[in-house]
């Protein structure tokens, strides 16, 4: 009942977001209409960073404890956090094309969050290929624990490497020079990606629970 | 501390010797680095410049390819006789084990490494020895944050489905940042500059091998008890 309400806030949230990004949200002087894509883009790669530091809780929870509601709270947020990584790899894609020129390029962030992509895909891989609950919770555990302690390393690693990605505005040092009305609507934005991450993240427990109880 | 090392050690000697003797991994791995070297050689084709431009990398994506082999096979052998209920069963911190296993591969990763820096040597004529002071700095901590990942996720396979095929899929993304700052360290190194240059990469790796290190050491036991 409380995933359902979640759902449906989740809902109004993104709805409103949409028409924050097309009604509200200022038109950029120099992209267009393109620069919109950031309201999409932004929120899916902060999202994606929650879940993966739930992947990373969840799995330092199971291994201390043993205890399976870790383990269902590591997958249920691993799925989505892949999810809103492809999303914001294709949306950065499909923004690129017209800014950029280019679908691809191998800049630092492209390639970091490509990386990172990977790194749970295969997370998800190794737990499609155990079918014992606790066997497949250790070894999906492990690979969440260094996939999380891999992120900053990677993230320095592939920086130093190349750069043309502007860097964050928002996570920056700096007080952010974006004006207002962009920020509010990345704000709403953010907050409706976080709720519609929260209800996938509550259903997914809820169905890895019923799978737990009833396949014995 | 003494009864650590020693079953890290117990481990890593019981590898060697048995490598020793039935030469299972180092023979194949040999002339597996010495196959690379014909694809890197068809794949370049002869002008020389090419590949002195690609040297880092080829070396790298050799080491990997080898490292793929032969980290994957780590635990294998643990598989047969009981093996593994034997390292379940043994007594003291688990982690020992995992650093022993880790000795072994980092050793079957500098035979394999000497091996392909002197191939390519001979068959591109080129001359490492200026650089190799520096060279070696590069190997040893690359080899390190390699292996030390490849050990863990070659234990973590070992008894799975399809593991010859996840085993690179979960490697590969996990070891960029070592593949990265080692290729461009050895860049540094193999242009003549001092090894001061690469600092920053160096220290990049210290600290990747340190992170892994530590998750491999305090992970190691879950992914033992198999």
């Amino acid at each position: 009942m409380a995933a359902r309400a979640l759902g449906w806030l989740a809902v109004l949230a993104l709805i409103a977001g949409v028409g924050a990004a097309f009604g509200y949200a200022p038109r950029e002087v120099v992209q267009g209409n393109v620069q919109r894509i950031m309201y999409l883009h932004v929120p899916a790669v902060l999202t994606a960073y929650l879940a993966f530091a739930l992947v990373f809780l969840g799995s330092v929870g199971y291994l201390l404890s043993r205890r399976a509601g870790w383990d269902r709270l590591a997958l249920s947020a691993a799925e989505p956090g892949v999810l809103f990584t492809g999303i914001t790899l294709a949306s950065g894609s499909i923004w690129g094309k017209p800014t950029w020129g280019t679908w691809w390029t191998w800049d630092a962030r492209l390639t970091s969050t490509a990386v990172l992509f990977l790194v749970y895909v295969g997370y998800l891989l190794i737990r499609g290929m155990v079918d014992e609950p606790d066997r497949r919770a250790r070894a999906a555990a492990v690979v969440g624990i260094l996939g999380a302690a891999n992120i900053p390393i990677v993230h320095f690693s592939v920086k130093w490497w190349r750069a043309l990605h502007q860097p964050s505005t928002i996570l920056g040092p700096e007080p952010s020079p974006i004006a207002a009305p962009i920020a509010a609507t990345l704000l709403i934005n953010w907050i409706a990606f976080t709720l519609l991450f929260a209800y996938l993240l509550a259903a997914r427990m809820e169905i890895a629970r019923l799978e737990d109880t009833h396949a014995g | 501390m003494s009864a650590y090392v020693r079953r890290a050690w117990m481990v890593a000697w019981k590898d060697v010797l048995s490598e020793r003797r039935s030469k299972e991994s180092l023979n194949a791995l040999v002339f597996f680095s010495l196959l690379l070297l014909f694809v890197f050689q068809f794949a370049l084709g002869p002008e020389r410049a090419r590949v002195e431009a690609a040297l880092p990398g080829l070396l790298w994506l050799g080491f990997i390819l080898s490292g793929l082999l032969a980290f994957g096979r780590t635990f294998l052998v643990e598989r047969e006789n009981d093996c593994w209920e034997g390292l379940v069963l043994s007594p003291g911190d688990k982690s020992a084990i995992y650093l022993g296993k880790l000795a072994g591969n980092v050793l079957v990763m500098i035979v394999v490494e000497v091996v392909l820096l002197v191939l390519f040597a001979v068959f591109f004529a080129l001359d490492f020895t200026p650089a190799l002071p520096a060279l070696a700095a590069v190997l040893a901590l690359g080899t390190l944050g390699l292996a030390s990942v490849g050990t863990l996720f070659g234990a973590i396979t070992a008894q799975m489905r399809a593991r010859e095929l996840l085993f690179p899929v979960l490697l590969l993304p996990a070891v960029v940042p070592v593949l990265l700052s080692s290729v461009s360290a050895t860049q540094t190194v193999l242009a003549g500059e001092p090894l001061a240059d690469a600092a920053a990469w160096l220290k990049l790796l210290a600290a990747a091998d340190l992170v892994y290190l530590v998750v491999g050491m305090l992970t190691f036991e879950f992914v033992l008890e198999g």
